[in-house]
């Protein structure tokens, strides 16, 4: 029998049957549901003959715009996951009153740290850049990001982490650490489950992809820029990218460094962050938080370019204080960087620490003023069109006042010393981060999605979908600040104290109409899928736009644009449409080249179906798999670097043909430009 | 829209690429550095063992030869240079470069703090006394 044993725990280490939760009723209904989904969904796709187009087409597609939308689409489904968890908890807490609620301890926690975790590395992430892939060659007048086969590797990192962290819900478990996996509580000695294993290695797994992102997309804007288009006349996403992506680059590493540190602790018995032998839990928090305050400045700040983008265009009127923005955004780039021991203000530091972060933690507060400011002028004196992406911009600027206040109150030490850790807390986060992050993802959609499916989205159902996410958010959080004021601690899984219960109530009251919005968000789809011969856009234009990504079709060629538009100033497509108006549109017909794109490469899904099966082997001590899956992965780069031909060509006259369609129907729009 | 096949942006060059030199002056470029490398890094071995300087301005002298052998490195095998050519260069530099120095000299400062008001049970019993 040990020899059994033995032979077993070599293949298979630390799995067995033990891993599948059979007792648990909850996670098995819902992992079974989403298997049966997954299976139903893939038999559909190969019983109608879908297969060859998905791999040729979106799989091994190294096209930005498809990269973006494969992004996108993981976030949603992602954002579908977390808000789930986060039903469950609003629901556990109004329950929980004198009671055990119906999660028991131990499966609650697994939630409230899957729901951050899920929320912050595959929600939002993958929606801001996914929205950068998609947008910001378009907006530069580009072909493409500098490294299209490294950028689909990335997309496809991410995904494994997504994947490992959705598996850990019926093999094995998830953290029950909170979504930053504070050690001593996650080091072997008090976690000894693969929990934590499972959020490390996702982690570390989806952040090399993010580096990988980070790193293509500021190569992008500072190399790959069109004729004409200096850095002042980059188009604000374009700016507030360059500034995410810097920060995603300089602290991404922080992270895996980080990580890496507490998995040697728990693989290979360092004392890095034990409460042993040296190890100092404080540093884990110092580091963390070195990488997690610039983390959510890397989340805002696209949200801000976008927000500039739909204000601009839905006034119609050039960015107020274009310039002004620009400083505001690289000052949050560099003094981010300045603040992120406000997140640990209570752990011991003396009052000169306190106080010089947080001050520092207070002056970030006046370049997103400024920013606040400039998109009041700018809409001031415009024509403004409250179109579904200006209601979430508008909606975004109310709630991220208040949540930005809430703020620079908790960035007072004496305040956050009474706050930290509360409920206060919590809807001080969630404040700035639906407020900022979901809601410019959400406007993002609703703005750019007409550019890339060549159909707009429905208004009736956006607007409802924006009422009541809106109405839903406020209800939902505003209890938590009371209860936060009335001494509730967060992650609590049940309390005895009466005074918080109503509060409990109505957020979870709250919960079911933000679900709702959410509902209509999913009707939104279907209704415009549906009617999108009537919502189609076939000018490429919808909106009066003012930046190039709709001086192309929509959806855009892959080579995105025939010629490399030539940029004269700010707002670029809008200058070019005044010009055409004035001069009635020169007709004659211009002389095209061929053009040369990079070749559909399976690199990146290749590399990461090797990654996962590295990550869940690694996950269980199961180190042949392991070795095989780090060969595997590897492999994949050297045949990559190996190859012989990387591009294609598109004859002149395919892209004649291609681009003399999009050029009949914008002759009719060149009439309505320039009414102001 | 004007007819542009080619991608036009200001003259920059990635790290790694180098302009169009000579091999001859390529190859003394790396030599050069080479030598100053190694004549800094035997300086430092020489200092760190002598007793002619004065004792405590050793250290000081280490650090200062490590910055140099930095500088020695950026400049002859990453070819940073303060020429137009090089601004993101120099730039991304400067970034990375701050960002260290927030992070490593925020960390010690951090913690340093830390340590001073948690030390541990006996030295709070001591410093009672």
């Amino acid at each position: 029998m040990p020899a059994v044993r033995t032979v077993e725990a070599m293949m298979l280490g630390k799995l067995d049957w033990s891993a599948i939760p059979f007792g648990q009723p909850i996670p098995l209904i819902a992992g079974a549901v989403v298997l049966v989904a997954i299976l139903a969904v893939l038999i559909w796709v190969v019983v109608k003959g879908h297969l060859p187009y998905l791999w040729h087409e979106w799989i091994t597609s190294v096209d930005h715009k498809r990269i973006g939308v494969m992004y996108i689409l993981l976030a949603s489904v992602m954002l579908l996951r977390g808000g789930s968890d986060a039903i469950m908890m609003r629901i556990q807490q109004a329950v929980a009153y004198q009671s055990q609620g119906y999660l028991p301890p131990e499966h609650y926690n697994q939630i409230f740290s899957a729901h951050g975790t899920i929320m912050i590395f595959f929600t939002a992430m993958p929606f801001v850049i996914g929205l950068m892939n998609l947008v910001v060659p378009l907006q530069l007048g580009v072909r493409d990001v500098a490294f299209p086969t490294l950028n689909s590797v990335g997309f496809w990192l991410t995904a494994t982490g997504a994947l490992l962290v959705n598996i850990s819900l019926v093999v094995g478990e998830f953290a029950r650490t909170g979504w930053l996996a504070f050690p001593p509580l996650s080091e072997l000695s008090y976690s000894p489950g693969v929990g934590v294993d499972y959020y490390a290695w996702s982690l570390q797994i989806s952040g090399v992809g993010t580096l990988v992102a980070g790193i293509n997309l500021v190569t992008t804007v500072l190399k790959l820029r069109t004729k004409g288009m200096n850095y002042l006349r980059m188009p604000m996403f374009c700016w507030t990218t360059l500034a995410s992506n810097l920060l995603i680059v300089a602290a991404f590493p922080i992270l895996t460094a980080t990580l890496a540190m507490l998995l040697l602790d728990r693989y290979l018995g360092f004392h890095f962050f034990t409460n042993e032998a040296g190890g100092n839990v404080m540093m884990f928090m110092n580091l963390i938080w070195a990488w997690g305050h610039p983390e959510v400045y890397i989340l805002v700040l696209p949200a801000f370019g976008i927000f500039s983008e739909v204000v601009s265009t839905f006034s119609g009127k050039a960015l107020f204080g274009y310039r002004s923005m620009v400083l505001a955004t690289m000052a949050i780039c560099v003094i981010s960087f300045m603040v992120w021991l406000h997140h640990f203000f209570t752990m011991g530091a003396g009052p000169d620490v306190n106080a010089i972060f947080g001050i520092a933690s207070m002056i970030i507060a006046v370049p997103t003023g400024v920013k606040i400011y400039n998109w009041l002028f700018t809409m001031y004196g415009g024509r403004i069109r409250f179109a579904t992406p200006m209601l979430w911009a508008v909606g975004f600027m109310v709630t991220f006042i208040i949540g930005g206040l809430t703020g620079v109150l908790v960035a007072v030490p004496p305040a956050d010393f009474m706050l930290h850790n509360s409920m206060f807390l919590v809807a001080h986060f969630h404040n700035v981060i639906i407020g900022g992050v979901l809601f410019g993802a959400f406007a993002g959609f609703e703005y750019w999605f007409p550019k890339a499916f060549g159909f707009r989205l429905d208004e009736r159902w956006g607007k409802r979908a924006f009422w009541f996410t809106f109405t839903g958010f406020y209800v939902t959080f505003v209890p938590l600040y009371v209860a936060g004021m009335l001494g509730m601690t967060r992650r609590l899984q049940h309390y005895e104290v009466a005074a918080w219960r109503p509060w409990m109530i109505v957020a979870a009251f709250g919960m079911a109409v933000l679900t709702i919005g959410v509902i209509c968000q999913i009707m939104q789809l279907v209704v415009s899928i549906r009617n999108r011969e009537a919502l189609r856009d076939r000018t490429g234009d919808p909106w009066d736009g003012r930046s190039l990504e709709w001086a192309t079709s929509s959806p855009p060629p892959v080579f995105n644009f025939a010629f490399h538009p030539d940029v004269r100033g700010e707002d670029a497509y809008w200058d070019m449409k005044v010009a055409a108006q004035q001069q009635s549109l020169d007709h004659t017909a211009p002389e095209y080249h061929d053009i040369e794109m990079p070749k559909n490469s399976p690199t990146g899904f290749v590399c990461a179906f090797f990654a996962t099966i590295m990550g869940f082997a690694l996950i269980w001590h199961i180190w042949w798999m392991v070795i095989l899956g780090g060969i595997g992965a590897i492999a994949t780069f050297v045949v990559f670097a190996w190859r012989d031909h990387d591009e294609y060509v598109i004859p002149a006259a395919e892209v004649a043909r291609i681009d003399r369609i999009n050029l009949e129907e914008r002759r009719g729009l060149v009439s309505m430009a320039g009414m102001i | 829209m004007s007819d542009q096949t080619h991608m036009p942006v200001e003259h920059d060059l990635a790290p790694g690429e180098e302009e169009q030199h000579s091999v001859g002056e390529r190859i003394t470029g790396y030599v050069v550095g080479l030598a100053l490398a190694l004549l800094l890094t035997a300086t430092s071995f020489f200092i760190a063992g002598t007793n002619l300087v004065w004792q405590p301005s050793i250290p000081v002298a280490l650090i200062v030869l490590a910055i140099a052998q930095m500088g020695v490195h950026l400049v002859f095998f990453l070819h940073i240079t303060t020429g137009p050519d090089n601004t993101n260069n120099v730039l991304a530099l400067a970034f990375g470069l701050m960002v260290v120095f927030l992070v490593v000299g925020g960390t010690v400062w951090i913690m340093g703090h830390l340590n001073q008001n948690m030390p541990p049970m006996d030295q709070i019993m001591q410093m009672r006394q």
